[in-house]
């Protein structure tokens, strides 16, 4: 297909990493920041293309995996009421809350429906007037303007049966979490390409320059993230810390300007916590006053529930690069993806379930 | 769940730029998306699709600049000889001249 298979080229690819290896001179870590990235890289191998010197920390980069507990708790709740048909992406049924998930949940007589996008959802509101439909809507800021857009037009056809259970996050804010904690080992970072086809690269260069680290915003196809390494491994060698666009073909400097006009429409800025990180100043979405009819935890009566995260999963260590996967002690024995402990187990693009899947011990010594 | 992947669209239908829906070719699936966030999108062009929108439409001149880059770092390595196997990994890596 064009646009995949040109950029899944092997030699390609082995020209990319050699010149990595080239520029490579000192222990350098990169981050990268989207879980599409992380499966990718593991997927294809690539981490095991780069030289020893050079490492790739996986970050929090897979919004399913940053879901507090708590707000799994919420979906729980409101998805097993009985007027409810609780919809939400697939990979939410099995990230466990506190006691269950939503399949179980839906295994219990809950309407749980997965759908493909959030208009989907609103669809199944008009057609069924004598339910309340949520959404579970989370992810990015990639998946905002579709979340915006559904109640953007619920709020336009006057669709009163339909909420939203925000979770919605940004990345730069994670971003900043990362560089500012005291034991970051952060030297350059990969931004997630398709965050930035909707908000553009803005955001970055403040960070770039505050932190002094390379930004680069990088695709998800072999030759892409091994293109982006090379450009952050060159201004690493060159003393440089900008903000580069490795994926042009799709991320312009402004971003989409419709879908972020739509964003701030419906949406204004909040903290969130994070599954793992804990309470980010400014670094989520919630529904605006002016659609707060719209806001299925104020529907529901939901928003002052408050969960510990479980002590057993150690996530938040492996969202923030401290951990590997394959160290967490419940990594392939309690924990597995079809009895997952912790969110990072349960979405393809966690780091623990991707490990689980191309990588169950550690990458060999290279001799 | 973030994942967007890059499909062609082969027919619109709609006028009003919020409620446009491109029916678009995903390697031969079909699936249709809103196509709200890129009005100026024509039949023929390829967009990236996640969960039902179209959030941007692929530059194809951007598209070929990463085969440029790899071109040109084809022929700076035939210019530098030390490039021959290229390092196996564990090995040090050559150092740049
Ligand atoms: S292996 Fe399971 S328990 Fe361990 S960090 Fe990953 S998700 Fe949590």
């Amino acid at each position: 297909m064009k646009f995949i298979d040109e950029y899944r080229d092997a030699a390609a690819a082995k020209q990319l990493a050699r010149q990595i290896a080239r520029l490579a001179t000192r222990p350098w870590n990169l981050m990268e920041v989207c879980g599409g990235q992380t499966h990718a890289i593991l997927k294809f191998g690539l981490d095991e293309l780069l030289p020893p010197q050079l490492a790739l920390i996986h970050g929090p980069g897979c919004p399913v995996c940053v879901t507090p507990v708590e707000i799994i708790d919420k979906a729980l709740e409101i998805a097993a009421r009985p007027e409810v048909i609780f919809t939400s992406f697939g990979d939410m049924l099995r990230v466990p809350g506190s006691r269950q998930d939503l399949l179980s949940v839906k295994a219990r007589g809950g309407d749980v429906r997965i759908v493909y996008s959030p208009l989907d959802a609103l669809k199944l509101a008009v057609q069924n007037p004598e339910k309340e439909v949520v959404f579970f809507g989370v992810g990015f800021e990639t998946t905002a303007p579709a979340t915006a857009m559904a109640v953007f037009q619920a709020a336009r056809q006057g669709v009163k049966n339909f909420s939203i259970l925000v979770s919605h996050v940004l990345v730069p804010p994670a971003i900043e979490a990362v560089l500012s904690s005291a034991d970051n080992r952060v030297h350059g970072f990969l931004a997630a390409g398709h965050v930035c086809a909707v908000m553009g690269c803005e955001e970055y260069h403040p960070l770039a320059a505050k932190y002094r680290v390379p930004i680069v915003v990088t695709g998800f196809e072999p030759v892409d993230i091994l293109q982006g390494i090379l450009l952050c491994v060159t201004q690493l060698a060159e003393g440089r810390a900008e903000v580069e666009n490795q994926y042009s073909r799709a991320v312009r400097r402004e971003g989409n300007p419709a879908a972020q006009k739509l964003i701030r429409e419906v949406f204004r800025v909040v903290s969130r916590k994070w599954r793992g990180l804990g309470e980010i100043p400014n670094s989520g979405l919630g529904l605006r006053e002016s659609y707060a009819a719209y806001d299925a935890e104020q529907k529901f009566g939901v928003a002052g529930l408050v969960v510990e995260e479980s002590s057993e999963c150690r996530s938040g260590e492996v969202l923030q690069g401290k951990l590997k996967p394959y160290d967490c002690p419940a990594f392939g024995t309690r924990c597995t993806p079809e009895h997952p402990l912790g969110a990072t187990m349960v979405s393809s693009e966690g780091a623990c379930a991707a490990y689980y899947r191309y990588r169950r011990t550690p990458v060999p010594p290279a001799s | 769940m973030c994942l967007a992947v890059p499909g062609k669209i082969i027919s619109i239908q709609g006028e009003d730029p919020l409620s446009r829906i491109g029916k678009i070719d995903f390697g031969g699936v079909l699936k249709e998306a809103s196509l709200a966030y890129v009005p100026e999108a024509e039949v023929g062009d390829y967009v990236i699709v996640h969960v039902g929108f179209a959030l941007n439409r692929v530059d194809e001149a951007e598209a070929q600049k990463v085969f440029e880059y790899l071109r040109e770092m084809d022929q700076l390595a035939e210019l530098d000889e030390a490039v021959k196997p290229g390092p196996a990994s564990g090995e040090t890596p050559p150092a740049v001249r």
